[in-house]
């Protein structure tokens, strides 16, 4: 990579001598010495969710055992504690566990290995360093009950904060705004962990997967689900959660439609909803009403990114997570990001792959010492490949390769921006096709990798571009 | 005699076939629709023996959580469901909860326990 785009990617760098005063909880200046005063960890994980305990465990295996878990919450697992529902782990343990018990297996692995984590510990700030000019590491700061206001010193960072719902300020639905309006999330956390149930007449806008769960649920304890609404032309949800969870209990599902209005005054008494036209605006006539006392929204998830962006991580506005190279490596040198916080996944058990991967790049990192991927190489500069989603696909990660940090085999996962049939995915770099895929069905609720060996890509790049100037490889799809 | 024809979905795979089973005197004579020799095992056995795991939550006494989250042991047969939820809506079990505790054993006459999947600490 050439020095201009490496400096564009990094932002804005805390260097010793001149700290940014718009940063509050950095405003007092830090001398190497106080950095040198600072507990220090080779390794800190940012969330103690099923992203953040592969990555620890797998840095730890790969020789890295100065580790620490920073997890927000009273107790690891993350999301999973309240996704009680079955079928996690089916391609990791060959098994179908619920969300508690795959998070178990990964906090027994942590245990083993006697990884420190702190809970109730909220991480404030994630602001990198330079030493003498370069750069050092990460101070991360984090505030807890027990511990009071903390600062350590990390030479590397694992980004793995997980994601939030969608908030529903962004829903535009006309009418009262009385109690009774959830998020599915929400109620999931209410019913699941906290033996509460918001209502008992409940209509679910949006078909996420955690609407459709939250659905099914509901109904088996004792809700009445008059109906899904979904203002796509397809769910957004897994197949399996639309027979298991829908199907199964005749709760209809109504796609291109949307909520246009509450009724109720404290609590909701009501909702209508009309079916969109192409444009999603709804079309006059075809109103339906639903007296209901909850409205559960599922309008999908977003990385949790607030301290990436203020630490000057560089995001990504299609998955609104980092921009990663194949190393899973932020803008910021020894800052990796996985899980969720990254994009968002519909199978946990893609989480614990890529978390392992950012565990042992991470690990690679502070072995080889700073800038392991994108550091120039013998040859000179490294030689990096852009990755971009080409038609039908809306975002790939990585969405950077660099090839002298190339693994013998490199996932690229993508999402497709519709549903196609019989459609196949190509991938081309510089122009020539490096493979292609048959794919009978493809959609936005699924996501989709593709598997890319070194060789390909290295005899491709021979073939295409020998001088090393700048290569494109791009994912996309072809209808048949 | 009576032929019956159910229209189904496939679930083993994101491909998700439309699937159409044939059923003469309650036998299965024909399945449709599959893509792979999965989806005829799946398409057989939803129609003559429906199976799921119930997952839910039992009321905790003396615990750090309200609630326990537990699932089914085993598959339990579909028309079993909600006679299962009516059998979890009274019980309630006392902290401290395991993962893999029983809850209630042979729930609501299945034969199979319902199991606890998470921790709760006593208080
Ligand atoms: S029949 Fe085979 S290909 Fe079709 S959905 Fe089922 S498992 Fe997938």
């Amino acid at each position: 990579m050439s020095e201009t785009s490496q400096k564009e990617m990094t932002g804005e760098k805390m260097s010793v001598t001149s700290v940014s005063s718009a940063n509050p909880t950095s405003a007092k200046a830090i001398s190497e010495s106080d950095i040198k005063a600072l507990p220090s960890h080779d390794l800190i994980v940012v969330g103690g969710g099923p992203a953040g305990l592969a990555a620890a465990v797998a840095a730890f295996d790969a020789g890295i055992t100065d580790v620490l878990i920073l997890e927000r919450d009273n107790e690891l697992g993350g999301i999973l504690n309240q996704c009680i529902h079955n079928g996690f782990g089916l391609h990791t343990f060959k098994e179908e566990l619920t969300g508690p018990e795959y998070a178990e297996r990964f906090e027994k692995l942590a245990e083993e290995r006697d990884i420190p984590y702190q809970l109730n510990t909220m991480t404030l700030d994630i602001v990198p360093v330079d030493i003498a000019g370069t750069h050092a590491g990460c101070i991360v700061s984090a505030v807890s009950k027990t511990h009071g206001y903390q600062q350590f010193f990390a030479k590397a960072v694992i980004l793995a904060m997980g994601c939030r719902e969608r908030p529903r300020g962004a829903l535009n639905i006309a009418g009262t705004r009385p109690a009774g309006v959830f998020s599915a999330g929400t109620a999931q956390r209410f019913v699941n962990l906290e033996g509460e149930m918001p209502g008992k007449k409940v209509f679910v806008l949006g078909s996420g997967d955690i609407g459709l769960i939250m659905a099914r649920r509901m109904v088996l304890e004792g809700a009445e689900v008059l109906g899904v609404a979904e203002i796509m032309p397809f769910s957004g949800g897994l197949k399996r959660n639309i027979v298991q969870c829908l199907n199964d209990y005749d709760i209809p599902l109504f796609l291109s439609h949307t909520v246009v209005d509450i009724r109720g005054k404290e609590r909701v008494e009501g909702i209508t909803i009309a079916e969109v036209d192409d444009h999603m605006k709804p079309i006059p006539g075809t109103e339906k009403s639903f007296d209901v006392d909850t409205l559960l929204l599922s309008c999908g998830l977003l990385p949790e990114n607030e301290l990436s962006s203020k630490a000057g991580v560089q995001l990504s506005p299609a998955t609104k997570g980092a921009v990663v190279d194949n190393t899973l490596q932020t803008s910021i040198p020894g800052v990796f990001a996985c899980g969720n916080v990254l994009h968002v996944h519909d199978l946990v058990d893609y989480v614990s792959q890529e978390a392992k991967l950012a565990g042992e790049c991470a690990a690679e990192y502070l072995e080889k010492g700073a800038g392991a991927a994108g550091a120039s190489d013998t040859e000179g500069e490294a030689r990096i490949v852009t990755v971009k989603p080409g038609n039908g696909v809306s975002y790939t990660v990585p969405s950077i390769l660099h090839l002298n940090a190339l693994a013998p085999t490199t996932i690229i996962r993508f999402r497709v921006r519709a549903v196609f049939k019989r459609a196949a995915i190509k991938v081309t770099l510089n122009g020539e096709e490096l493979m292609s895929k048959k794919r009978p069905v493809m959609a936005p609720g699924e996501m989709e990798q593709v598997i890319l060996a070194k060789e390909k890509i290295f005899s491709a790049l021979e073939n295409t571009n020998p001088q090393g100037s700048e290569s494109v490889l791009e994912i996309s799809i072809e209808q048949s | 005699m009576a032929k019956e024809i159910k229209e189904l979905t496939c679930i083993n795979c994101p491909l998700g076939c439309a699937l159409e089973v044939t059923l003469e005197d309650g036998e299965v004579t024909a399945v449709s629709g599959n893509t792979c020799p999965r989806g005829e095992a799946y398409g057989k056995k939803e129609v003559t023996n429906p199976t799921r795991i119930v997952t839910s939550t039992v009321r905790v006494t003396g615990g750090t959580r309200p609630v326990v989250s537990g699932k089914t042991k085993e598959d339990i047969p579909k028309s079993a469901i909600f006679d299962i939820t009516d059998a979890l809506a009274d019980a309630q079990v006392k902290a401290p909860v395991n993962i893999g505790d029983v809850l209630v054993e042979n729930i609501a006459g299945t034969g199979v326990d319902f199991v606890a999947t998470a921790h709760v600490s006593a208080a």
